[in-house]
């Protein structure tokens, strides 16, 4: 704290990169528990891909990583989505429903639409198929969002009903079966489904090129849009976000449209890796989604969090349960162990995120608080009182 | 600093007690004494010092220097509740009642009456009862807090105080929120607890109920003690001149310059009372500010000042009436749409409102003005940065620079951001909110010289306060709020004794 206010303008305070200040990338002080703590999901995802490397012989291999890869850029996507939410202190336990049902429409649509009244069966081809999908996933956000900003419904209930509504649509859908049949026929000019899951762009998979994209695309959004900006101020105090003029309403509502639009694309690399639609796949991912972001250093609170910390959650994620079958050590085994990952990480976060706010602001304790008039029931300034 | 012995009858003493929040000294070697059985008052404006001192002597925080003394020994509390063994009560100003229990469960939370098979529910209501019968109050033992009006609450407050047999008693604005009546039983009690030997320490703003319970007044300002009386030797003209004091300079009204068009017009605006009674806290007021203009708006605390700023902000909905901007009717626009106008709001809590406190000193600057750095959907970095080394410098914020974190500011330069922020919007009136609350008397200067360049510019300035002695800073024009109304409007000439009988703070014959 001291420390803090003293300190005359250095060349590296004043020169650097104002929107690259992101909470958590701050550049001051060097010594070693700083900097492990900072980069704790990056030296995690070192250590498991050592530890796993000496364990079996078949870990380290370039083939092995593209696999595993591609395993995590289903979680990777949908993470993304979610830190969206998160950093705007929201919560969207609907993807994992999401991701099902949108996969479960683009089987759907696959097998063709057969209009009775015409008489005819429509075989939309597999761009307008996932268009349509992914704009599925867009208006189940946009449901959350409304029930959230407009009405006031707590963003863990709202999705949580989200998500079972959605999770039983999707069975209806299949009556609770499973599509099969996504690969289209050339002559219905409906082929290429299998190219999201299958095809390879130097040797990368598709499913990776695909979140590196999103992951590319969020990560301008946050650091060079206005909207960037809003969100991290809105999920940081969204009362003076709303009195600098932050339209919070529209922000809010954005983030989970993001979020479904981004479950729905996870859905459709899904199926098409899978090669097939089922519509209780994703059961559960909304947590492992959830847990990756929080592995990479966002905090549940709003606010704090990027894009790269939480693709690095995502592959701590993944590497270490891929790591763990490979070893042959029991599924439950794997369980455990990612519990354990997840607890830790947001241990280090509350140590991270104590350090920061433990400096006193100077007028919390000295002014008497004077409460004249509207009610100051909120979450966010309890973490504030802290300070004083 | 000469240490000066306690008081021949000093129960409870601080010596040289000294606070220190970040790089605010909130208390500087104070001296003050509690007399055994008798009112202590403590005067003092806002920001002076009050809440802290007795949180200090009730075990709520720890002084960074100095001692305290109970009964000629020296003791330090690690926590209230070891004050409250101990004997030391206190009544918060912001109640600290869990609204959803009932009034027997609030007054026994923590100290339940246990059995060895569980509680003694019967015996709590039956105290319960007794000590409602004592303060004079109808209240049933099992009411729910969040049915009870406000001054019930506070009743019920200091019923739990009461109800641990405290020989020292805290009551920091006790009657705020009670009506006439209310007090006068109130002050019954009072009188009856120390007749049995119980000693009171009162902090109030309504100075003139404060002085007829009162045996000794004490005026702290700006963290130390100016003044020690007994209150048969004084008055309300002695309060307010050691209150206030009498010598700093806050600047004077910028002149030279004529007045432009009216550029913000409140007319007949109403804001209903946010607790859904049928009262309004803002009362049909009207109000017209030039461009150029400085107008102060001063009030006790729910005089309805933070709510008509609000308001004219586009914070809490209008009950009635509309808000011009140079003509224009912006009585239906959004925040956003009434910062993109001109007028824009500098909030009363900058922690709560004011601030982001995840973001850098340099993020929240140019918050309200981000896409001003758009060009197409980018931002552009550089334009941002070379605005917020340009603020930093147009309103001096002491800042390591654009990247340091927001809350390694002091209060005063976290204020000089709320207010830069706004700034860079180019707005045509801004509205401050008891701008210079919780800041240092050289930041407030700083903050006012501030507004007033802007003032000579053009920009039409609204701020609020409760401190008579920035009323007659750099305002223009005084006006006075009481229960939502405006009660009285000043040009600069006016005297703090005017402002504050208008205020009904005191009246000075």
């Amino acid at each position: 704290m001291s420390k803090q206010s003293g300190v005359p303008p250095t060349m590296a305070d004043t020169s650097a990169n104002v929107t690259g200040s992101r909470p958590g990338a701050l550049s001051d002080g060097f010594d070693v528990a700083r900097l492990l703590l900072k980069g704790r999901a990056f030296f995690a995802l070192i250590a498991i891909i050592i530890v796993f490397s000496i364990l079996s012989p078949y870990y380290f291999s370039v083939s092995n990583f593209l696999t595993m890869s591609s395993h995590v850029a289903i979680f990777g996507i949908l993470a993304i989505g979610m830190l969206l939410v998160i950093l705007n202190g929201g919560i969207d336990l609907s993807v994992g429903s999401t991701l099902g049902f949108s996969g479960v429409i683009a089987g759907f649509l696959m097998q063709g639409v057969t209009l009775k009244a015409l008489g005819v069966v429509l075989y939309p081809s597999v761009w307008v198929v996932v268009v349509l999908s992914v704009a599925l996933g867009g208006f189940v956000g946009l449901v959350n969002g409304v029930l959230i900003a407009r009405f006031k419904v707590p963003a863990f209930v709202a999705t949580l009903g989200v998500m079972y509504v959605v999770r039983g649509l999707a069975l209806l859908m299949t009556n609770g079966l499973t599509y099969n049949n996504l690969g289209g026929q050339a002559d219905r000019g409906n082929t290429g489904f299998n190219w999201l899951g299958f095809n390879r762009l130097l040797d990368v998979p598709i499913g990776v090129v695909v979140m590196i994209v999103i992951a590319a695309a969020g990560s301008l959004v946050l650091n060079r849009t206005a909207f960037g900006r809003w969100l991290y101020a809105s999920g940081g105090n969204e009362r003076a976000a709303e009195l600098s003029g932050v339209p919070v309403k529209m922000v809010q509502v954005l983030v989970y449209v993001c979020s479904g639009m981004c479950a729905a694309v996870a859905g459709l690399i899904l199926d098409s890796q899978l090669t097939s639609a089922g519509p209780t796949a994703g059961t559960s991912y909304e947590l492992t989604a959830i847990a990756a972001v929080v592995v990479g250093g966002a905090a549940l609170t709003g606010g704090r969090g990027n894009i790269r910390g939480t693709l690095l959650g995502a592959f701590v994620i993944g590497f270490l349960s891929d790591g763990l079958v490979i070893i042959g050590i029991s599924s439950y085994w794997q369980t455990v162990f990612t519990g354990g990952v997840i607890v830790l990480a947001v241990l280090l976060n509350a140590v991270q995120y104590r350090r920061r706010v433990k400096r006193p602001s100077a007028t919390d304790g000295q002014s008497p608080s004077q409460v004249t008039g509207g009610s100051a029931k909120l979450a966010g300034p309890a973490r504030e009182r802290t300070a004083g | 600093m000469t240490t000066l012995p306690p008081a021949p009858d000093a129960i409870l003493s601080a010596r040289n007690v000294t606070k220190i929040y970040g790089s605010t000294h909130a208390l500087k070697g104070v001296n003050f004494d509690i007399h055994r059985g008798k009112v202590t008052t403590l005067f003092g404006e806002n920001g002076a010092g009050k809440s802290t001192l007795m949180k200090i002597l009730s075990g709520v925080a720890t002084p960074t220097a100095g001692t305290i003394l109970l009964d000629g020994e020296v003791v330090s509390f690690a926590s209230a509740a070891e004050a409250r063994a101990r004997g030391i009560s206190i009544i918060h100003q912001e109640l600290s009642l869990a609204p959803n229990l009932s009034v027997r469960d609030n007054i026994f939370m923590g100290r339940e009456l246990r059995t060895p098979t569980g509680i003694d529910f019967a015996e709590e209501a039956r105290q319960a009862r007794a000590l409602m019968a004592e303060l004079e109050e109808e209240i049933e033992p099992m009411t729910l807090i969040e049915d009870l009006r406000l001054g019930q609450q506070q009743i019920v407050e200091i019923a739990r105080a009461l109800s641990v047999d405290s020989r020292i008693l805290i009551m920091d604005e006790p009657t705020s929120a009670l009506s006439a009546s209310e007090v006068e039983v109130l002050f019954r009690v009072i009188r009856d607890l120390t007749s049995r030997g119980v000693s009171i320490v009162y902090i109030s703003h309504h100075l003139e109920e404060a002085l007829q319970i009162t045996d000794y007044a004490v005026v702290l300002r700006d963290g130390s003690i100016t003044a020690t009386a007994e209150a048969r030797d004084i008055d309300l003209e002695w309060i307010v001149r050691n209150m206030v004091g009498e010598n700093f300079d806050l600047g004077s009204p910028p002149t030279g310059y004529a007045f432009g068009e009216v550029a913000l017009s409140v007319r007949d605006v109403s804001v209903a009372d946010a607790s859904g009674t049928n009262s309004f806290v803002v009362d049909r007021m009207s109000l017209d500010v030039r461009a150029g203009e400085i107008v102060c708006i001063y009030g006790l605390m729910g005089a309805g000042r933070t709510e008509l700023l609000e308001c004219v902000a586009g914070r809490v909905p209008m009950a009635g009436g509309q808000v011009l901007l140079e003509g224009e009717d912006v009585s239906r626009l959004s925040i956003a749409e009434r910062i993109a106008k001109g007028l824009a709001l500098v909030p009363e809590d900058r922690q709560r409102d004011g601030l982001v406190q995840t973001m850098s000193v340099g993020e929240n600057l140019s918050l309200a003005s981000i896409s001003a750095f758009a060009r197409r959907l980018l931002l552009s970095p550089a334009r941002e940065k070379a605005m917020i080394a340009e603020t930093i410098r147009s309103v001096h914020v002491k800042t390591a620079g654009g990247n340091a974190p927001i809350g390694s500011l002091s209060g005063g330069n976290q204020q000089k951001v709320v207010i830069g922020k706004i700034l860079t919007t180019g707005p045509r009136v801004i509205l401050l909110d008891e701008p210079s609350r919780g800041i240092d008397i050289g930041a407030k200067a700083e903050v006012f010289r501030l507004l007033a360049e802007r003032a000579a510019r053009g920009l039409a300035v609204v701020f609020s306060t409760s401190e008579v002695a920035e009323c007659l800073s750099i305002a223009h024009r005084i006006i006075v709020m009481r229960r939502g109304r405006i009660s009285a409007q000043f040009g600069s000439d006016v005297t703090k004794e005017e402002i504050m009988a208008a205020s009904g703070e005191a009246v000075i014959a």
